[in-house]
């Protein structure tokens, strides 16, 4: 299937990503492109296989329901663009 | 006192033995590097330098000397691509929406070198988050290789990417060795195109906590060196279980470079016939042969294996990766780090739009919207889904080809490199770049290029080895046997 300068819209705002008409119309032969280019593997049969879920058979590990971190909230909000009175400050969510 | 002009000839284990014994101090070392680093701004190669970071390194590898306290990597200073977190040192994946950011904490793998006595010269440019492979996506310009063609022409030439700072600055000896990190070729690759050394570990042997995340099951960490042995040093050090890491492997780290043997006697090395693909060049083709002669020399067995699926390799890696990335890229919003664009009156999703679209470069937002439309609601099993199944027929590939085989060995890319701007135009033909490396990173295994002789034009070419899980003994010592025997001596030219 294409893409179309609306569905660059539309995933631009899924992704959170500001295109003007003029940047989502030069974008469309890309993605076009590559998912063309990918679209291949809908030719593979991949019948009864099951997808990969980790590529190096490892089991997910656990440890003691412990504080092994924290105090840190200085260092964390040390490259915050803006903070005041230790939280991180955004503009104003609710009307 | 060494001059420092041959010092900065060394290598990572030839300056770790020399300073061992006493031929020069750590200080001279990195003051030779720091001033090598310092002139070779016309490469690009840095987008933060650290005299100051190995100087002191150097200066406490002295000390502990006269101590008798001598560290593993003690008088080795590195250049670190700008991937990994470095605690009180810029780090912004070569993007301008982490413009700024100073991690408070310093990633796994650069603790462990600095730990090992390594210091750093500073942080190397490399394309945005990783993606590329060329190194012309980065925020900080274009990392121009030290090689040109023998045409006499002075074409600007790619280094290879992601890890395109790091290949360039080892390759003009302006670092003894750097570490680089490898997604679908991005240690590989480069290296191929600057005639040096690199090898990706197994998936999980080096934590990939502190490293920027691209492509999460993909994403690992891997040393870029002159030689094999140097390669394999540093990546004993950078390698050993994280508990910060879920995907890290529990395991012991063997002493790779003390059990380095170029000795190929019951190895069986598989020449995967898939592999040769169309239009590649015959000089490939003429070097993947001198390669089977010299494996075969040093005692390999040949075996003709089969890897049906690897034409989908590239298809998969470029719905997976991209499909990871936009995921993990997803926390950079202009709250917490890096950059903040708030236009007049703009609400808080306004904010993260408008951030996003000004700190992304073009590359990144091209990768972020295809995985994002193949993560989206009617489109998921179509296009994920049907990757990760094609990606576990890949990875049986591999598991049937290891029943007849030790090793794989095959070219690393399919051409020299190519001239900045010469691809930037076409991403699927950029993206062809790493049709021989995406195998081996969708499957997790070890795999390394070493240089192997190069092309009409002067320009170097890298054959690739490829390993069973866990096994990178068997490719750094085919890796050796290839190194030993190729006796590739060439370099670039200083022009910068």
């Amino acid at each position: 299937m294409s893409v179309d300068s609306a569905t660059v819209r539309r995933v631009a705002g899924l992704a959170r990503i500001a295109v003007s008409d003029a940047e989502a119309d030069a974008l469309v032969p890309d993605l076009d492109k590559i998912l063309g280019f990918v679209e291949q593997l809908a030719e593979v049969d991949t019948s009864g296989v099951a997808p990969l879920a980790a590529v190096i058979p490892i089991s997910l590990r656990l440890r003691d329901d412990v504080v092994t971190d924290g105090g840190d909230r200085d260092a964390v909000l040390a490259n915050a663009p803006q903070a005041e009175h230790g939280f991180f400050a955004v503009p104003k969510v609710i009307e | 006192m060494t001059a420092p002009n041959t010092l900065i000839e060394l290598g990572v284990t030839e300056l770790r033995d020399g300073f061992r014994a006493g031929d020069f101090t750590a200080r001279e070392g990195a003051e030779a590097f720091n001033a090598a680093v310092a002139g070779g701004k016309a490469l690009n190669a840095f987008i933060v330098e650290t005299p100051e970071h190995a100087l002191a390194a150097a200066d406490a590898a002295d000390a502990a000397r006269a101590a008798g306290d001598v560290k593993p990597l003690a008088g080795v200073p590195l250049g670190i691509k700008d991937l990994f977190c470095t605690k009180g040192v810029q780090t912004t994946a070569a993007s301008g929406i982490l413009g700024g950011f100073v991690p408070p904490y310093e990633s796994t793998v650069t603790a462990k070198l600095f730990a090992a006595g390594a210091g750093m010269l500073g942080k190397l440019n490399m394309d945005q988050f990783a993606m590329g492979s060329s190194n012309e996506t980065s925020a900080f310009g274009n990392v121009i290789s030290p090689w040109r063609r023998n045409d006499g022409g002075n074409a600007p030439l790619a280094p290879g990417g992601s890890s395109g700072g790091s290949s360039a600055a080892v390759a003009a000896r302006i670092v003894p060795g750097a570490t680089g990190t490898d997604t679908g070729g991005s240690i590989r690759q480069p290296a191929a195109f600057t005639g040096i050394a690199g090898i990706k570990p197994t998936y999980g042997r080096c934590s990939r906590w502190g490293i920027v995340a691209f492509a999460s099951s993909l994403d690992q960490a891997g040393p870029m060196a002159r030689t094999v042995k140097d390669c394999a040093a540093l990546l004993e050090v950078m390698s050993g279980f994280d508990p910060k890491d879920a995907t890290s492997l529990d395991l012991p780290v063997p002493n790779w470079e003390r059990l380095l043997s170029s000795d190929l006697k019951g190895k069986r090395i598989g020449i995967p016939k898939e592999y040769r693909v169309d239009n590649m060049p015959e000089e490939i083709e003429a070097l993947w042969q001198k390669g089977i002669a010299m494996v075969r020399d040093a005692g390999a067995e040949i075996v003709d294996v089969s890897l049906p699926h690897t034409r989908y390799a590239l298809p998969t890696y470029y719905i997976i990766a991209p499909a990871e990335a936009s995921s993990n890229l997803a926390r950079y919003d202009g709250v917490r780090y890096g950059l903040r664009d708030l236009p007049d009156g703009a609400n808080l999703q306004e904010m993260y739009a408008a951030t996003r679209a000004e700190g992304f470069g073009a590359e990144v937002k091209r990768r972020i919207l295809i995985g994002t439309y193949v993560l989206s609601a009617g489109f998921y099993d179509a296009y994920y889904t049907q990757a990760q199944k094609v990606r576990a027929l890949i990875v049986r590939d591999f598991e049937q080809a290891f029943e007849t085989c030790d090793l794989l060995l095959t070219p690393t890319a399919p051409s020299a490199a190519f001239g900045l701007g010469e691809k930037s135009d076409d991403p699927i033909a950029m993206y062809l770049n790493d049709v021989f490396t995406v195998p081996a990173s969708l499957a997790g295994l070890p795999a390394m290029s070493v240089p192997a002789g190069l092309d009409s034009k002067g320009l170097p070419l890298g054959l690739q080895i490829i390993g069973k899980a866990f096994d990178e003994q068997g490719v750094l010592d085919a890796g050796l046997a290839i190194e030993e025997r190729a006796g590739f001596t060439a370099r670039p030219g200083k022009w910068w």
